[in-house]
């Protein structure tokens, strides 16, 4: 966070004593944009909001310590792609559900979907690229979910 | 957005300010709950949106096209994915940040196949959330992550990339 504001910061101002009026035109770029796209992440903050009040720990561990390894791999690989969580929530939760038996395949996929596909940015991403792009980007950011997923599982002898 | 749905859009939003606003009045627990998360959730991303935005704008006033085209562009070869893979390793944020830089990417010249895999090594790359998960996963479990997809995520940007551009795809903002 710091860093980030510490180099736009920067940037901001070496630009504004190169070239004044280019930097404002930056600016007025800058909150275009963002206007443009602030309904779509007010959306999905509301439905994260909601959604969150059903996701809690303990029903991330009862769908993912499932006795079953293959049906958990397939929650966690579905769970991940429909919600959204940042890192700072994600690793500590998935350091604790190791501690809790939960297999690493299992967590590989929850947390790999988790970051790759995203069904709640879908509205934003169409936005930028269009409804066919971003269901096909989806749908093959989630393959390779499941490929890291499996291997993670077969490097840590969890299956075969 | 067109304008009608961006003013539905707009009363949903209002709608749900005042559903929450209530309950923290009547002490409706569930709402306070969702009315809390809204809170940490906003914060989290719009703490940082405003630092994106003002790069994204910078980069679009004194960045050359010509500088994109050529490092990232279709004659760029192998090396625009290797560039856009560190490039991403330095940012932050959740996909809603990659996205708008993504695009800002490919509006000046860079190739549809790199767009894609910087998406891709946006997501799983970042430097600082990399620390995290190795520090609460354990180093293994981050290396096979890279190893395994950051080939993958090449590969198939390649294909879906080349079969965009067959089809003549454009990309357009505010579709």
């Amino acid at each position: 966070m710091y860093y980030l504001y510490g180099i736009t910061g920067l940037f901001l101002i070496i630009s504004f004593f190169i070239d004044k009026k280019k930097t404002l035109k930056a600016l007025k770029i800058s909150i275009k944009k963002f206007i443009k796209v602030l309904p779509q992440f007010l959306n999905i903050i509301i439905i994260i909001s909601i959604l969150f009040i059903f996701l809690t720990d303990s029903v991330i561990l009862k769908y993912l310590g499932k006795d079953n390894l293959f049906i958990s791999f397939v929650t966690a690989l579905v769970l991940g792609s429909i919600t959204l969580m940042p890192g700072f929530i994600v690793f500590p939760l998935a350091g604790i559900l190791v501690t809790k038996g939960i297999s690493y395949m299992v967590l590989s996929g929850f947390t790999t979907t988790l970051m790759m596909v995203g069904i709640i940015y879908i509205p934003l991403e169409k936005s930028y690229f269009g409804i066919k792009v971003a269901i096909i980007r989806n749908i093959i950011f989630f393959i390779i979910a499941i490929i890291v997923g499996l291997i993670t599982g077969i490097v840590y002898g969890e299956i075969f | 957005m067109k304008k009608k749905k961006l003013i539905i859009n707009i009363l949903l939003i209002l709608l749900f300010t005042i559903i929450i606003g209530i309950s923290y009045l009547i002490k409706f627990k569930t709402g306070i709950q969702i009315g809390n998360n809204t809170l940490k959730f906003s914060k989290s991303m719009f703490i940082m949106i405003p630092g994106i935005f003002i790069l994204i704008g910078l980069f679009e006033v004194w960045v050359k096209r010509e500088t994109v085209v050529k490092h990232l562009g279709k004659e760029s070869g192998i090396r625009g994915y290797f560039i856009v893979m560190v490039l991403s390793g330095f940012t932050m944020g959740g996909l809603y940040v990659a996205f708008p830089v993504a695009y800002t990417l490919y509006n000046k010249g860079a190739k549809l196949s790199v767009v894609f895999t910087f998406i891709g090594a946006f997501s799983i790359c970042r430097i600082p959330m990399t620390i995290f998960e190795a520090s609460y996963m354990g180093i293994k479990f981050t290396i096979i992550r890279y190893v395994v997809s950051l080939p993958l995520i090449m590969i198939s940007s390649m294909l879906l990339g080349k079969y965009l551009e067959k089809r003549n795809y454009k990309v357009m903002e505010g579709k």
